[in-house]
């Protein structure tokens, strides 16, 4: 990170010399759960740090948070790269900027800028992720039709390359390694840390509008209705009349409002409540009992409700009051996927959750988004269109054929599934998702022609492939 | 999906002296992707850096704990998936363990059965089924004449490899007709990092015999190899000779 003056550091640094230990073996997962893969794990406080763990490893890749569902994150026998232990970061109040190093998490920040007057433009459905990992899987948020995603945000950064030095990359560069590094599941490199444009906010509190749609076609065309830029839809699949749910469109309050002073002092973050204990007993998640919850829930949810006054964290980060939701799936844990198909495939989207219905299979969160535009990075996910998320569990009978039938429509309508979300897509379908995979694999190559980085995700998926 | 037109060998047991001597008398021949499955990151990283040295592809390495069983499933599908399958799957595994027999420390005499039975029998059975689900391929376990008949000296390593000896020769009957060939190699004494401070028995041999003896063996029908081959016929003497006259044989 460039020198700075006023550093902040929101959590006590690690303890001394935690940057020059060895690695050690561990098993990791994905957020979503299932088999761990035996790693070696190393948590470095510095870059300096962080070279001296790869001396001898033939095989590396950058890990922030872990809240990629799959297998991202994660190099069985090779060397994982937590990067959680570098976390400092400076707020420019002039430029309104933040420069951060990549292990800072987006609650951490937020916990700093908003009562500051700013907000990172683009957050996801969760605190709990690091500056790194938002660039690595180029992420969005519910505000992508205005907004674009995080990467389009990001001014400059520095990427560790596979020979050892840090290279300073920006968009303005017209840089092709910038553009692979965001969206590139940390490919390309490690970054070590990045400067974000930020934008000016009152305080932590939104306006919310909510509607209760009926079915599918409601929800879409909630989802465009005038309103805040942050729009995201709950859908209900379990209930008999399937694709009903809850759309809200939501806005930063404006400046000078009682609210917003109220709200500057906190509220931009959640604190988890409770957590679900390491050994959940498996099928207490049931149909049933998450049939009645979303019935609950779609009840209680107001018919249509406007400039309604919510903390911006309680409203982005529903998930994160509840710490290792995922438990709640059992040892088996869940699959989480999530497709995007462009404007006027919205057939698709019926058919999906039509199949979903016919196989069985039980949805127990579904959540349905609208994108804008894509962006120039060839491995971004948005695309222009629609964009559905299914948690699905993962031990259900006959869920990955089932998914294997979803990547051939999506692909057929020139749709793609999210890496981040992803622990199963196969190399063929990966490639018919992604039409500019292989540019990216050239850029990809040029920087690091061993293949030092690599990945569960990119072995299995052909993201990485080793010729000869 | 990958390109490849050379021969994938997945060794299990991925520092194994023997195990690596295979892949490297096949590379001598032609083309090899090696992908090396073991317990010591560091130890495959080495034998990773010299199979390339040697001529092979770039190798790529997994950990997986041959007593860990819960582990195997995973680790095996993960191999055949990183790889696109292999035509050559290598079983390795082993320890040898404290050699008095009853005398031998019961914690290690334990790690010896469940390491060399249990932890590489679970491994074969998943690398059988992964082979039988891309319908062709041939896994070599590495047994040992130790199998044919335990003594005192080494009743526990022996017994442990007779029990996976009979669990290959079972299983390889059993995926007769589907493509998939199970072939059994028993070497007598091997001189390597394992047997090392241990007087070698008559008849001793080397990693690379054991490996020039298997590579012909896979180019015919057999499904058990001794080495040195004559092995095949002194055991076959042995097998029947009385119990108080074996006892004192100086093997
Ligand atoms: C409840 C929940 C809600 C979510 N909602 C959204 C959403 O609305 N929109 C969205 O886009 N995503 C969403 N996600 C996914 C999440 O934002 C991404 O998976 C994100 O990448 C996770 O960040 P992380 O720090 O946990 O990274 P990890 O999961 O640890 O890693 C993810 C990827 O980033 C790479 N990476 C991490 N750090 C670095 C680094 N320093 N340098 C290079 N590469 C690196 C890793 O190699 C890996 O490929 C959600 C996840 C959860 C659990």
């Amino acid at each position: 990170m460039p020198p700075s003056e006023a550093v902040f550091s929101p959590a006590p640094a690690p303890p001394a010399g935690a940057g020059t230990i060895a690695p050690v073996r561990a098993a990791v997962s994905g957020w979503g759960g299932g088999p761990r893969a035996p790693v070696m794990l190393a948590r470095p406080a510095d870059a300096d740090a962080l070279r001296a763990a790869l001396d001898g490893h033939r095989g590396a890749i950058a890990r922030g948070m872990g809240r990629s569902y799959g297998d991202a994150a994660q190099l069985a026998g090779g060397l994982v790269l937590d990067t959680t232990g570098m976390r400092t970061f400076e707020l420019d109040r002039e430029g309104g900027t933040v420069t951060a190093q990549a292990g800072v998490t987006l609650g951490e920040l937020l916990g700093a800028l908003v009562p500051a007057g700013w907000v990172l433009p683009v957050v996801p459905g969760t605190q709990h992720v690091t500056v790194g990992g938002a660039i690595a899987s180029d992420i969005h948020g519910k505000n992508h039709g205005s907004a674009g995603t995080f990467g389009s945000h990001v001014q400059a950064l520095g990427l560790l390359t596979s020979a050892g030095e840090v290279l300073e990359l920006a968009p303005d560069r017209g840089s092709e390694l910038f553009a692979a590094t965001l969206g590139g599941m940390g490919l390309t490199g490690v970054i070590l840390w990045a400067r974000i444009a930020l934008r000016a906010v009152a305080g932590a509190l939104l306006r919310v509008d909510t509607d209760r749609v009926r079915d599918l076609d409601e929800a879409l065309a909630a989802l465009i209705a005038p309103g805040g830029p942050h729009r995201v839809a709950w859908l209900d699949l379990l209930g008999s009349a399937s694709g009903r749910g809850i759309v809200t469109r939501a806005e930063h309050h404006g400046a000078g409002d009682a609210y917003a002073q109220a709200g500057a002092r906190g509220g931009a973050t959640v604190r988890s409540r409770a957590t679900v204990p390491e050994r959940w007993p498996a099928g207490l998640l049931r149909a049933s009992t998450v049939r009645a919850f979303n019935e609950l829930r779609y009840r209680r949810a107001p018919r249509r409700d406007r400039g309604h006054v919510q903390a911006f964290g309680a409203h982005m980060f529903p998930l994160d009051s509840l710490r290792a939701w995922p438990r709640l799936y059992g040892p088996e844990g869940l699959l989480q996927y999530q497709l995007v198909v462009p404007l006027g495939a919205e057939h698709v989207l019926g058919t999906v959750i039509g199949q979903l219905r016919r196989a069985r299979v039980p949805c127990y969160l579904a959540v349905l988004k609208d994108f804008g535009p894509a962006n120039q990075a060839p491995l971004s996910f948005p695309l222009e269109g629609w964009t559905l998320a299914l948690d699905l569990p993962r031990a259900a009978p006959g869920v990955g054929e089932l998914l294997q039938r979803f990547d051939t429509l999506v692909a057929g309508a020139n749709g793609r599934v999210y890496l981040s979300k992803d622990a199963r897509l196969a190399p063929d379908a990966l490639a018919a998702m992604y039409p500019r995979l292989e540019h990216w694999r050239s850029v990809r190559d040029r920087a690091d022609p061993e293949r030092l980085w690599r990945s569960d995700l990119g072995l299995r998926t052909g993201l990485i492939r080793d010729e000869r | 999906m990958i390109q490849w037109d050379g021969t994938r060998v997945l060794l299990v047991g991925g520092s194994s002296e023997i195990g690596l001597a295979i892949v490297r008398r096949i590379a001598s021949e032609r083309p090899v992707r090696p992908y090396l499955l073991g317990r010591d990151g560091a130890r495959l990283a080495g034998a990773a850096t010299a199979l390339e040295r040697s001529g092979c592809a770039r190798a790529e390495l997994d950990l997986v704990d041959a007593e860990d069983l819960d582990s195997h499933a995973a680790a095996i599908a993960r191999a055949f998936e990183r790889s696109g399958g292999f035509e050559l799957v290598v079983l390795a595994v082993g320890v040898l363990g404290a050699q008095q027999g009853l005398d031998a420390d019961p914690a290690q005499a334990a790690e010896v059965m469940r390491v060399n039975f249990a932890g590489c029998g679970s491994l074969l059975l998943h690398c059988l089924r992964a082979l039988r689900g891309q319908g062709r391929g041939t896994v070599v376990v590495l047994s040992s004449v130790a199998a044919e008949r335990p003594r005192a000296g080494n009743a526990i390593y022996g017994a442990a490899k007779a029990g996976l000896d009979a669990l290959a020769q079972g299983l390889a009957d059993g995926t007769a007709g589907s493509g998939v060939r199970v072939l059994v190699v028993r070497p007598g004494f091997v001189r390597t990092r394992m047997t090392a401070g241990l007087a070698p028995a008559p008849m001793a041999t080397t990693p690379e015999q054991v490996a020039e003896a298997t590579v012909t063996a896979l180019g015919g029908r057999a499904n058990t190899v001794w080495v040195p081959g004559r092995l095949r016929y002194v055991f076959a003497v042995l097998r029947h000779l009385p119990r108080p006259l074996y006892r004192r044989l100086p093997l």
